[in-house]
């Protein structure tokens, strides 16, 4: 049985979701045109004004904001509301350059908890459940925006951050917690460890996960669900626009629902800025229609994907976003070739490796090299020297295939890649341009 | 009768080697026969130990990856021509040998060991039975 936080408004027709939009836009275009005078500066270079703005259907005429803007404003030049009225900040890691700083009021901190909380419900939470939060908590988003949407579906909360693997593990079992949340990576390394703890996946009473803030693969999914015996939902959000649950999965599992009638999303071509038709693969660019403190309008995400409005099976009207195929941060271009790690991730797992693994490049004599850097496994292994080398070809083979350009792959001694308990790291540019 | 050899991954650069012997070291692992495959790559460390079961259990606890290969464990006379004496028993019998590698030492001082990888292990143990070698046992490598 499908369960929704707001059903209403997460399964409205489509035209009064526009309905919505439109009217909200009106108003927060308005809003940052008399409190934000970084972007009215934006919109008077562009020529428009809150007049101009009617519906979603004008939207396009808005200027966009850009990472770039947000270091430029950095501290408060996007904030849209006194300090006074704000009551919290969250920030980026800041592994791109400066920190964001994002504001919150008390109302934006509800809608965004609300949004978090539509994301466990369609992940099956109820107030019976009892819900693992090992995303950090501070200034990054994951631990709050989560520990909320658990708070206003009455889940039982545990806000252990990360951390302590062991720790973790007794949490779990110990009070049975049924909703794990945190990155997909430390999802794959608590299911790695509790299976070198001799548990199976029957023996975990985890029922569903909740996993997002770094791109994953549906081969590192299933190799999550096998382990730790879930159902595993991806969830997708960015400090920017509030945190996770900007966009979350049903129990379809076919693209993450975005919260429409906080956030519009455009696909825009990245180079000409365009905006494109619906189903193109493009760069999300996102509205937040209703946030007061930290109002981005047209923001480009850099995340590049596609949208559908296809009818999904759980109900839900509000347009599905694929996986983004990576940051526009996160891809590479080696040898000219755009290479995303994801891809990467993808070759590894169908051919039997680990989802743990790290991507070395660098130039060496004015030429890109790619060394895939994968961890050995007792799967894997075996004495026969030819049988190692065959399935290290075969690899080779695989990435090459995908990404085009070739690659070495390097086998590393077990444990030998740091294990992440937030973000992984899996791209060491070592490349001098 | 074949014995368990010891398979470990190794990484390819300074100190994983050592780093294995360490770990064998500190817990009291006595190594009767060693060999190291190597590739561009990796490299594979072969080893019988007086206690096969416990040193691929510590291995594992310590983040190798180790797993375990029968081989065959023969004696031989410690003179000229002994392996070769061997080998045409072998060869009689059609055992195909992937890799082999010798020790010698123990209380024994006129004989050496010759540890044998074949591709059909069952096989050849059945067709080398009742050819008077003296093949060794687990319990042998444990008292040699």
């Amino acid at each position: 049985m499908e369960r929704y936080y707001q059903k209403d408004i997460e399964c409205a027709p489509y035209e009064e979701i526009r309905k919505i939009q439109s009217e909200k836009l009106v108003k927060q275009v308005k809003h940052v045109w008399d409190n934000v005078p970084y972007y009215r500066k934006k919109m008077e270079e562009k020529g428009v004004t809150p007049d101009d703005i009617k519906s979603v259907d004008d939207l396009h005429k808005l200027p966009f904001l850009s990472k770039k803007d947000l270091r430029d404003a950095y501290p408060y030049g996007l904030l849209g509301k006194p300090l006074k009225e704000c009551v919290r900040i969250h920030s980026t890691s800041g592994t791109t350059g400066k920190r964001v700083v994002a504001y919150y009021t008390q109302h934006d901190i509800d809608l965004w908890e609300d949004c978090c909380a539509r994301a466990i419900m369609a992940a099956g939470g109820t107030d019976e459940d009892v819900v693992h939060v090992a995303y950090g908590y501070g200034l990054f988003t994951g631990g709050a925006g989560i520990h909320g949407g658990s708070h206003k579906v009455g889940s039982l909360t545990i806000p252990i951050s990360s951390g302590n693997t062991d720790r973790q593990i007794m949490f779990i079992n110990d009070l049975n917690a049924t909703i794990l949340c945190c990155t997909p990576s430390y999802a794959a390394y608590l299911g790695e460890r509790f299976k070198e703890l001799g548990y199976g996946p029957d023996d975990i009473p985890l029922k569903a996960g909740i996993f997002g803030a770094e791109a994953w693969s549906e081969e590192m999914r299933a190799d999550i669900e096998k382990t730790l015996g879930i159902k595993a939902f991806d969830i997708y959000g960015l400090t920017e626009l509030s945190g996770p649950g900007v966009a979350f999965e049903c129990s379809a599992q076919d693209g993450m629902h975005i919260n429409e009638d906080h956030f519009i999303a455009e696909i825009i071509d990245p180079d000409t800025e365009e905006v494109l038709p619906e189903g193109s693969q493009g760069e999300l660019v996102f509205t937040a229609v209703d946030k007061e403190a930290f109002p981005m309008i047209r923001y480009r995400t850099r995340d590049i994907c596609k949208l559908t409005r296809e009818k999904c099976s759980c109900g839900r009207t509000h347009v599905r976003m694929a996986k983004p195929m990576g940051r526009s941060d996160d891809m590479l271009i080696i040898r000219g070739v755009n290479v995303f790690p994801s891809q990467i991730e993808t070759v590894l797992m169908n051919n039997g490796y680990a989802a743990n693994y790290q991507i070395v490049v660098d130039r060496v004599n004015n030429t890109d090299t790619l060394d895939v850097q994968v961890e050995m496994t007792p799967e894997m292994f075996t004495d026969n020297v030819g049988e190692i080398e065959e399935r290290q070809k075969k690899l080779v083979e695989g990435l090459k295939s995908m990404l085009g350009i070739k690659a070495k792959v390097s086998l590393l001694a077990p444990k030998s890649i740091a294990r992440s308990e937030g973000k992984a790291v899996r791209v060491i540019d070592k490349r001098k341009i | 009768m074949s014995v368990m050899q010891i398979s470990v991954f190794l990484e390819n650069k300074p100190g994983t080697l050592k780093k294995m012997t360490s770990v064998l070291a500190a817990n009291k692992i006595d190594m009767r026969a060693t060999s190291l495959a190597e590739t561009k790559d990796f490299g594979i460390a072969r080893l019988v130990v007086d206690d096969a079961l416990s040193a691929v259990n510590t291995l594992k606890e310590n983040n190798f990856v180790a797993s375990l290969t029968p081989v065959l464990a023969i004696e031989i006379p410690d003179e000229m021509g002994g392996l070769d004496k061997l080998l045409t028993v072998f060869d009689e019998a059609k055992v195909n040998i992937e890799y082999m590698y010798a020790f010698s030492g123990g209380s024994s001082k006129d004989h050496a060991y010759m540890i044998f990888r074949v591709s059909d292990t069952k096989g050849a143990e059945a067709k080398l039975a009742g050819k008077s070698l003296k093949m060794l046992t687990q319990e042998d490598l444990a008292q040699i």
